[in-house]
């Protein structure tokens, strides 16, 4: 960690989001996530870098609720959401990812049904939070392609048949569809061209401002993050070991392992 | 006079690891700065003046000191504030302005420009407004208002920055060298734009290539150079 200890929130009295506190898991004798902690504010964008097998993916199922931890507790503060959410059963697990976490994974594989219509994979996110009409299913799925910029006359088409920066945005949809208050997303550009990883990008910004989503982004791409976030958390052998404002961390990193990533951006 | 910017003893080194050493900034900065004041730093190259601007904005995180701001909101220290905190201000009380624009992919300039109004909670339609007069003040042409400034040259991207930079009137202004290889209109506007800011009682603090430029707006010197830290204070402007 930073030698530097900042004071507590003194003009910014909204509670966070989302608390994480001393996340552990282990993979037999790897140690994936050692003690980490983290809270992010309402309408904030937490951005989290660091190299492969650092633990940032780890640490973002985990708040996907995708991966249970050996220890730690995780909270959202949100009406009807109590206590430590890695305690849930999977119900109640499924159910709150549903309505109140939407995730973009890098791998389209992973979030979407590829040979089903694009439009379905939208609405499977809405049937599953209790949404029964066919109207409504197909609006709302309509409109969520919408705000993340998918052409509409190609809605029924499969995510196979779809561009990568296509498959994105179904992603995206199915993710906003429910206006979830929080948003994670997993290298959500890393692998698309740069024209494509702009479009993203700058829809994920607009998304972000007009509805003033929590979000935390796991990125190696510095430059994506810092394009995204207001504040970054670098992640090294499972741990945190800096974090702080997006431009301090990049202009004035404190961890030598930060300088050596900051020394190393293009 | 109302203070805004109380400084205390404040330093700043930068540690680096890969070579095993640190290197020393600044030490013992100690001033106040009150509303409507305008402060130049001088001193030699690498006396620190960007460096002390940056570590005021927090993009640097000071060594040891305090950086007492008096906002709105009450006395916070800079050097010590949570980052929500220093976000917080900075939307709405601390403003940086350099010579650089960051340009963001496929946003149009004058949607960057209207940006900081429109996240201090004015309605899009009247930040759009504001954001065109601006531009016009600074001399972008109009054709390149709704245009993605990634591709502008860099006279016109560093008046696009200078739009966005002083649309919103905010309490403390870090200026680092915007003057430079401005065109002299741009610069012209710049000055006025600065002296309205300031004449509403925004305080500033300024690192100026040439300090000709901004002249009339000068309170106060302050030279970082080691061993001659002196202040001189002008009689000849008044606050």
């Amino acid at each position: 960690m930073t030698v530097v200890t900042l004071n507590a929130p003194q003009f910014v009295d909204t509670k966070p989001l989302l608390t994480a506190r001393n996340v552990c898991k282990s993979y037999g004798d790897v140690r994936a996530l050692r003690d980490v902690s983290a809270v992010v504010y309402p309408g904030e964008v937490l951005g989290i870098v660091g190299e492969s097998g650092s633990g940032k993916s780890t640490f973002l199922r985990c708040l996907n609720l995708e991966e249970v931890p050996d220890a730690g507790s995780y909270s959202l503060d949100l009406p009807d959401v109590q206590g430590n959410l890695f305690d849930l059963d999977r119900y109640a697990r499924r159910m709150l990812c549903a309505t109140q976490i939407g995730i973009v994974y890098q791998n389209p594989h992973l979030g979407l049904l590829m040979n089903h219509s694009s439009s379905g994979n939208v609405a499977e996110r809405l049937l599953v939070a209790g949404e029964r009409s066919f109207d409504v299913l197909r609006d709302k799925a309509r409109d969520a392609l919408d705000a993340s910029e998918f052409p509409l006359e190609r809605m029924d088409a499969p995510p196979s048949e779809l561009s990568g920066g296509m498959q994105q945005r179904v992603q995206l949809a199915k993710a906003i569809a429910l206006e979830p208050a929080l948003l994670l997303l997993d290298e959500p550009t890393t692998g698309l061209d740069v024209s494509v990883q702009a479009l993203v990008l700058d829809t994920l910004k607009r998304l972000q401002q007009e509805r003033q989503i929590t979000m935390v982004i796991v990125s190696h791409d510095l430059g994506v993050i810092q394009t995204l976030s207001d504040r970054v958390m670098v992640m090294r052998h499972g741990q945190v070991v800096e974090q702080g404002l997006v431009d301090q961390v990049f202009q004035d990193p404190q961890h030598s392992y930060t300088q050596q990533l900051v020394h190393a951006k293009l | 006079m109302t203070l805004v910017l109380d400084i205390r003893d404040l330093d700043k080194g930068f540690t680096m690891h890969h070579l095993g050493t640190k290197m020393a900034a600044f030490a013992g900065i100690s001033f106040q700065l009150h509303a409507g004041e305008f402060l130049l730093l001088k001193g030699r190259n690498g006396a620190g003046k960007s460096t002390l601007l940056r570590t005021l904005y927090r993009s640097y995180l000071p060594g040891s000191g305090e950086i007492l701001f008096h906002s709105s909101h009450g006395v916070i220290d800079l050097a010590r504030a949570a980052d929500v905190d220093v976000s917080f201000l900075r939307k709405t009380e601390v403003g940086f302005v350099t010579q650089f624009l960051t340009a963001r992919p496929r946003v149009s300039a004058e949607a960057l420009v209207a940006e900081p109004l429109r996240l201090s909670g004015v309605a899009a339609g009247e930040a759009l407004e504001e954001a065109r007069h601006w531009l016009d003040a600074f001399g972008v042409k109009r054709a390149l208002w709704a245009a993605y400034p990634t591709t502008f040259s860099g006279g016109e991207q560093q008046k696009v920055n200078l739009a966005r930079a002083l649309i919103l009137p905010q309490r403390l202004l870090l200026l680092d060298e915007p003057t430079a290889s401005l065109d002299a209109s741009a610069r012209a506007a710049l000055i006025d734009r600065l002296a309205e800011l300031k004449a509403k009682g925004t305080a500033m603090i300024g690192v100026f290539h040439h300090p000709g430029d901004v002249a009339q707006l000068i309170n106060r010197e302050i030279d970082l150079t080691p061993e001659t830290q002196s202040q001189e204070e002008r009689e000849d402007v008044v606050v």
